[in-house]
């Protein structure tokens, strides 16, 4: 079997379009999160949103190929260049066909569908346009990430909500190790910030209603109540470790263990006991060969929802168990993105490996008020240095959807 | 705006191309490399611009065709 080493990353974020400007808020402790400017929402007493911002699909791929594509499309295309780029491909060099992609999305072409909707209603059936159905679908981010970037292995999309980033990224680990394909380009691509998305999710009292955009996404803190709405993407390079040494590229990490569980519970709420995604963070580390202490960091799911916080640290200590829950480093990059939805696993998976990479862990900002029930060390308010050796990435789906991956601190030699 | 200016910014913006390359005698399959789906889209903005139906696209290769087309169907 292969091992599987990341050599690649990119990703549009509300903290910058590329990966050097996201990490570099990240590690800062730096708020991505603004007003929100992409429409009035007043009715739903939303404010706030974790924006892309200045992003010009057409400075960074065809553009008549950009025009074709819902936002989604664009950020998880543009992730996806920025992310082959880093890892000095050779299409030249390399077999195409052995080139994947697994790239997914929670809802996918969300603006599409609400502008002809509208449309269909304002002027009739017969006026509906023809771009729609190719901008809507969700898995045509997989398919424009191919016809950008040529590559023709294995091309698909994952949509388990709040889990495609993470999902995807695990099953084009799978993908390589078992020998399918060399490399993969794995993540997730979201564009949910309009109407139809932001109300749909305030219907569930799912987001925050606060103000301020420096107090609203507030994981782990006792006042929390709802999470804040982002977009992006990320997409990763993943290879196997003899393509990557035969090329003598750049490895960033090494993908070690995968989980996949699913609750078997509640349509939108986790199990309380946080059972489903301690299957997944035990399947997880068992694939990596190692031992529940030797997690350093874990990127929390952590959406500042009420529900998801509580049982996620549950789910750690049922993980980890007591001791080693109380010892490891817990932190929620959401605190400065929002939630990215699908594109969420994905930057989270870039922010876990260039933790392991700079020995940097990045904080949870917004925690001022300790609530009893998370109780683990969450990394508040302020970046840590510290040198870590393993890191679990945790994404947590509507419809019980549990992800978890495991990323290795690449040492430099096999 | 004339119909054929109308039209010629439909096109231009569609297919990413300059003015001075959609003129009346252009033909827009060949020479701006339009396929189906940027055909059917272009056929699309005409009909929300002109607030008219184009049943086919058959006849329709030049940029002259469309204005005719829609002059014709605002006339009738």
């Amino acid at each position: 079997m292969e091992r599987v080493v990341i050599t690649g990353l990119g990703a549009i974020t509300p903290l910058g379009n590329s990966v050097a400007e996201f990490w570099d808020g990240l590690k800062n402790g730096r708020n991505g999160i603004g007003p929100l400017t992409k429409f009035d929402g007043e009715a739903i007493n939303v404010h706030v949103a974790g924006e892309v911002r200045n992003f010009e699909a057409k400075k960074v791929m065809d553009r008549k190929l950009a025009k074709r594509m819902d936002p989604f499309s664009q950020y998880g295309v543009a992730a996806a260049l920025e992310a082959v780029k880093d890892s000095e491909i050779d299409m030249d060099e390399i077999d195409a066909d052995r080139m994947g992609v697994i790239v997914g999305s929670g809802i996918g072409g969300l603006n599409a569908m609400q502008d002809q909707i509208i449309k269909m209603h304002e002027k009739g059936l017969d006026r509906v346009a023809p771009f729609f159905v190719p901008m809507a679908i969700g898995n045509m981010v997989a398919g424009n990430i191919s016809i950008a970037t040529g590559a023709k292995g294995p091309n698909l999309s994952i949509v388990t909500a709040c889990a495609s980033g993470n999902n995807s990224i695990g099953e084009a680990y799978r993908n390589i190790k078992h020998g399918y394909a060399d490399i993969m380009l794995a993540g997730g691509a979201e564009a949910s910030i309009n109407e139809i998305g932001m109300s749909g999710f305030a219907a569930l009292n799912a987001l925050s209603t606060n103000e301020d955009p420096n107090a609203a996404s507030t994981p782990f803190d006792k006042n929390r109540h709802g999470f804040v709405m982002g977009e992006g993407a990320g997409v990763l390079v993943l290879e196997s470790l003899s393509s990557a040494l035969k090329r003598k590229a750049k490895i960033y990490a090494e993908i070690t263990g995968y989980g996949a569980t699913g609750d078997s519970f509640h349509m939108t709420a986790p199990s309380p006991d946080g059972s489903g995604a301690a299957r997944a963070m035990k399947q997880a580390i068992k694939e990596s060969g190692i031992e529940a202490a030797d997690i350093d960091y874990i990127n929390a799911h952590g959406t500042s929802t009420p529900a998801n916080d509580s049982s996620e640290t549950e789910a750690i200590k049922l993980a980890l168990g007591d001791e080693a829950a109380a010892s490891v480093a817990v932190s929620s990059t959401k605190s400065m993105t929002g939630h990215l939805l699908g594109g969420a696993g994905a930057i989270e998976a870039i922010a876990s490996i260039k933790a392991l990479q700079e020995g940097i862990l990045p904080p949870t900002i917004n925690l001022s008020t300790p609530d009893e029930a998370c109780d683990l060390d969450y990394v508040s308010n302020q970046p840590r240095e510290k040198a870590i050796q393993y890191a679990l990435n945790n994404s947590l789906g509507f419809g019980g959807h549990n992800a978890v991956t495991c990323f290795k601190k690449w040492e430099d030699k096999e | 705006m004339t119909t054929f200016e109308k039209i010629q910014e439909i096109i231009v913006d569609q297919l990413d191309k300059e003015e001075t390359e959609v003129q009346l005698s252009t033909n827009f399959r060949e020479e701006l490399e339009a396929d189906s789906l940027d055909l059917f889209q272009i056929i699309n903005d005409i009909e929300d611009e002109f607030d008219i139906k184009i049943e086919s696209e058959e006849g329709l290769t030049t940029v002259e065709d469309l204005v005719k087309y829609v002059e014709g169907q605002i006339e009738s």
